[in-house]
């Protein structure tokens, strides 16, 4: 299969997770949408891995799995931060900055 | 065989995509996001990335999507309606910059001009330190990527000592009142110091009073 195929399919992916970002209003599911759009990436980094033929590519794949790890376990002390102080769990909700 | 595998794959990962933005219930989307990772794993075993593929499902579709269905659990995984309280419009607008960006980044992949573009790949031979296995990937991350190795385990240090305190029990950044000093927790108030016995108290200490009269103490009432 040719490294374009692959990389179409991340594009799909992506633009998916970028629709879900803007149109879901629960943080939870907008992490989950970040974490496509960040899985979108992996794949066209791993595919140029390939087209390449060295593994720089998956390298920084697999740093992008540590970033998003990071950012899972923050995003969701926030939310369980906000569940503990009674504010809804709505994005459209919470708008302001002030603790 | 590869084409097959290809396809049923990609067409499992983008059906999770679709599922992880359109189901209502956060478990749900959980568990879509679950398969769309595996998915996603076979896929980058067809590109020859083996250790990305095993820490992907190890990592990613084990250990980070346990953490999200405690949340959900935890908070509650409350049914969303899909249509919302946002507008129509603004709807179909995302919808369209989501169709937009789709047809952009098509666009600026497949015209790239990149010769190896509409190949399988560069040349690849099995063996025992092929291009994917853990061995190529770790001689990578301790010569080539060291830095990146190591500004890597401090982000996740940062990240998990700023999820300790987001999630405290006070919720979130703010002056506690209810910490505990570190020499109570060592020695709980009651087990029998010198000082317990210098002032006569057993037991846990007694409620601060902040108004009304004083507390009456030996002194006041001539000395015991």
């Amino acid at each position: 299969v040719d490294i374009e195929w692959y990389l179409v399919v991340s594009a799909f992916v992506f633009s998916i997770g970028a629709a879900g970002v803007l149109t879901r209003r629960n943080p939870l599911v907008i992490l989950l949408c970040l974490e496509l759009m960040l899985n979108a990436a992996n794949l066209a980094l791993i595919a140029f891995s390939r087209m390449h033929g060295n593994g720089d590519g998956q390298v920084f794949a697999i740093i992008v799995m540590v970033v998003a790890a990071c950012e899972v376990t923050v995003g969701l002390g926030v939310i369980v931060a906000m569940y503990r102080r009674r504010i809804p769990i709505d994005v459209d909700e919470a708008r302001e900055l002030h603790g | 065989m590869a084409v097959v595998a290809f396809f049923a794959a990609s067409i499992l990962a983008i059906i999770g995509a679709v599922g992880v933005v359109s189901l209502g219930n956060p478990f749900f989307n959980v568990l879509a996001l679950v398969v769309h990772l595996i998915a996603l794993a076979a896929l980058f075993l067809l590109l020859r990335a083996e250790f990305v593929a095993a820490a992907q499902i190890v990592v990613y579709a084990g250990a980070v999507m346990v953490l999200y269905v405690f949340v959900v659990a935890y908070v509650g995984g409350k049914d969303e309606p899909i249509g919302g309280a946002t507008g129509g419009g603004s709807r179909a607008l995302a919808f369209l910059f989501a169709g937009a960006l789709l047809v952009e980044i098509c666009i600026a992949v497949l015209g790239s001009g990149l010769q190896a573009l509409n190949t399988e790949g560069a040349g690849y031979e099995p063996g025992i330190e092929a291009q994917g296995t853990p061995a190529y990937i770790g001689r990578l991350l301790l010569t080539k990527f060291l830095f990146p190795f190591e500004a890597a385990s401090i982000l996740l240090l940062v990240a998990a000592v700023g999820a300790v305190v987001l999630a405290r029990r006070r919720g979130g950044a703010g002056i506690d009142d209810d910490r505990i000093p570190f020499l109570t927790a060592l020695r709980p108030p009651g087990t029998g110091t010198m000082a317990e016995a210098a002032s006569g108290r057993l037991g846990p200490e007694p409620p601060i009073l902040t108004s009304g009269e004083p507390e009456r103490g030996p002194t006041e009432a001539g000395g015991w």
